[in-house]
């Protein structure tokens, strides 16, 4: 953070992102107020002009999301914000732009549920939301930011995943972070690398908008330049026409996942330490994850072997790396803001090589380092 | 042999279309093309969009960029490529189902803000592609599979819906009027606003067959012997309106266009604002409009 040249101010998360988007070329935003994201499209409301980008307040976030991918299909980086109920009403409009291969940025600001739950307090319960939330297979690629340079850096990041892999990418933001102020580095645009998607080399009569060459990703015509393609939700060929035919669907539907699996150890990353003796790694992310490693620093001072885990990319799941820490360590504490989210996904990586444990904490508090470390030594006593 | 003018505008691979024998989609596709034919418009400029339902199949089988999206929610996608490209000229297709039930609030949204699109909506007065079910147009009495002793609820009038929430264009024809409805998208294609046209469809399959009108041409005239114009109707009491198919314009009027005002709105920002004053931007007077 400090060798990077930028901007050094004092932001919130959610305006984090906004600064992140703005820097990674978005210039649209459609989006619905829902606390506690509801600064992110109030910033845009006032940002986005002044670049000549548009804003656009819809009536409701099944628009939102919709009109994102409308727009994202003119050339344009697009993105909305939203929060758990919001989420929710997205979900079948994020599996259209799965299947249709649309990039677009959709941040989800973690609020308590289900239902309207707790909507001024933090959460980290949409992990399977965001996996599962769209009926049908298909990938998905999600983000947790743990810091507000986190939130800037990684929504620039979510909008490059969304370019390169043409597929929707859901920043997974909770309210804590959302309006906690820190200092921040708004890095000069020359410090940023921006992926842009790739577009057709060929004319329009010899372009198959959904035929794949070996990086499984198709090039993306713009609407309006000539291309005439046809999207639709339906199974469709590589001329993107409509088919039910079985074979056709398989070869589809294993493309689009594959484009992300086959990806999956370049898109992810995480951030580990104290991990070469460790006895015990505590696995956590997001806002939750700085009190964390906050506990494991402390545990280390009274001699406790912990090594801290934290997980950046939540999908595509690490779960190779999960796998192979398993097999250094004798046990493992999975810690999250829900009843057990990622804690499934651990337990599916880890099997039977070590013992797992599981704390968790709702109601909107976040973690304090004190509770964790009494959990360290109760484990490891 | 003469080729039909609307021919080139066709993916002729996909044909013959799944549409029913006597169904009016047809003849409506038939009608926008050659309304744009007419009109020269520039084919690689249009962007058609639609929801789902029979009427979600109509881009599919035209030769220009297309989307077939979710149920609903054809319009909210428009907005999006519209504010995003304005110099795109956007066609939504859609049905009675899709505008007047799970998408009605993208629709009368964005007629209130009032943005060049231009939809299309199709009424077969039912669910027609899950099968025969009824809608929010299928008249009292209807059976469909869904009202088996027949249709209990109210109808709407979508053509009004888009008057009150501030269309610049809104039109109804039925399938019968083809010259009128293709004058229509001619006006609609030229005008800078929302426009609605709204054109009543034969669906004998689902529709008509339930209702003792096995034939398209059964359910046409069911259509002739109920239509009156606009402007016949004009004074006439709800009690003598009931049972009537109002056709014809019920709007043509110059609106502010919400993307022409978008591009004010930057052009007002960059000048006269580095950051927004509070509170709002003085540069459009206050007004409560009903």
């Amino acid at each position: 953070m400090t060798n990077r040249k930028g901007k050094i101010d004092f932001l919130q998360g959610n305006d984090a992102i906004v600064e992140g988007a703005i820097l990674a070329g978005c210039r649209f935003f459609a989006g619905y107020p829902i606390t506690p994201s509801s600064e992110i499209m109030e910033s845009m409301a006032a940002r986005l002009p002044l670049i000549g980008g548009v804003f656009v307040q819809m009536e409701d976030e099944l628009g939102s999301i919709a009109a994102a991918i409308g727009a994202s299909l003119t050339g344009v980086k697009a993105m909305t914000a939203t929060s758990g109920p919001g989420f929710s009403l997205m979900q079948e409009n994020i599996g259209l732009a799965i299947m249709c291969e649309v990039p677009v940025v959709i941040v989800n600001v973690m609020r308590g549920g289900p239902s309207t739950g707790l909507p001024t307090k933090a959460s980290q319960a949409d992990i399977m939301q965001a996996r599962w939330g769209h009926h049908g297979d298909g990938e998905i690629i999600a983000l947790a930011p743990w810091s507000v340079q986190e939130c800037l850096d990684l929504t620039i990041k979510a909008f490059n995943l969304a370019e390169e892999y043409r597929t929707p990418v859901i920043v997974l933001s909770d309210a804590v972070l959302a309006h906690l102020r820190e200092v921040v580095i708004v890095p000069d645009p020359e410090e940023i690398v921006i992926v842009e998607r790739k577009h057709p080399e060929v004319p329009p009569e010899e372009f198959l908008p959904f035929k794949a060459d070996e990086s499984l990703v198709p090039p993306m015509a713009t609407l309006g330049k000539g291309y005439k393609v046809h999207y639709t939700g339906l199974s469709h060929d590589e001329r993107g026409y409509p088919t039910d035919d079985p074979e056709n669907y398989k070869k589809l539907i294993e493309r689009i996942t594959a484009k992300i699996r086959n990806n999956a150890e370049k898109i992810t990353s995480w951030d580990m330490k104290y991990i070469e003796d460790a006895e015990m790694i505590l696995i956590s992310y997001g806002s939750s994850a700085r009190a964390v490693l906050q506990a494991c620093i402390n545990a280390r001072k009274r001699g406790y072997k912990v090594g801290f885990l934290r997980l950046i990319t939540i999908w595509p799941f690490p779960e190779k790396l999960i796998k192979k820490i398993s097999e250094n360590v004798s046990k493992i504490l999975v810690l999250e803001q829900n009843m057990g989210q990622v804690l499934h996904l651990v337990k599916e990586a880890v099997g039977n090589r070590a013992e797992i444990y599981f704390y968790s904490k709702l109601g909107g508090e976040p973690f304090a380092p004190s509770e964790i470390l009494e959990q360290i030594g109760r484990i490891l006593k | 042999m003469k080729v039909s003018p609307i021919r080139k505008y066709l993916r002729e691979e996909r044909l013959p279309t799944i549409f029913c024998p006597g169904c009016g989609l047809g003849i409506i596709m038939n009608a926008t093309l050659t309304a744009i034919d007419q009109l020269k418009i520039d084919i690689n400029k249009i962007v058609m969009v639609s929801g789902i339902g029979c009427s979600g199949r109509i881009p599919g089988y035209i030769k220009v960029d297309s989307l077939h999206t979710t149920h609903g929610r054809a319009i909210a996608y428009a907005t999006g490529i519209k504010l995003a490209n304005p110099e795109l000229n956007v066609i939504v297709f859609t049905g009675d189902g899709d505008t007047g039930a799970i998408g009605i609030g993208h629709f009368i949204h964005a007629a209130r803000r009032n943005i060049d699109i231009k939809v299309i909506c199709v009424n077969n007065l039912n669910y027609a592609l899950t099968g025969g079910q009824f809608s929010p147009t299928t008249p009292k009495g209807a059976w469909t599979y869904t009202s088996p002793y027949g249709n209990i609820e109210g109808f709407f009038d979508l053509c009004e819906l888009a008057v009150a929430a501030g269309a610049s264009y809104v039109a109804r024809w039925t399938v019968r009027e083809v010259y009128n409805l293709i004058n229509s998208m001619k006006k609609a294609l030229k005008k800078k606003g929302f426009c609605f046209i709204e054109v009543v469809s034969p669906c004998p399959t689902n529709f008509g067959r339930r209702n003792k009108m096995e034939t398209s041409q059964k359910i046409i005239n069911f259509f002739k012997e109920r239509e009156i114009k606009v402007k016949d109707a004009k004074g006439l009491s709800r009690e003598e309106l009931r049972g009537k198919l109002i056709i014809g314009e019920f709007v043509d009027r110059e609106l502010p266009e919400f993307t022409e005002t978008y591009k004010e709105l930057i052009l007002v920002s960059q000048k006269k604002f580095k950051e927004p004053e509070k509170p709002g931007l003085a540069w459009i007077e206050l007004e409560i409009r009903y």
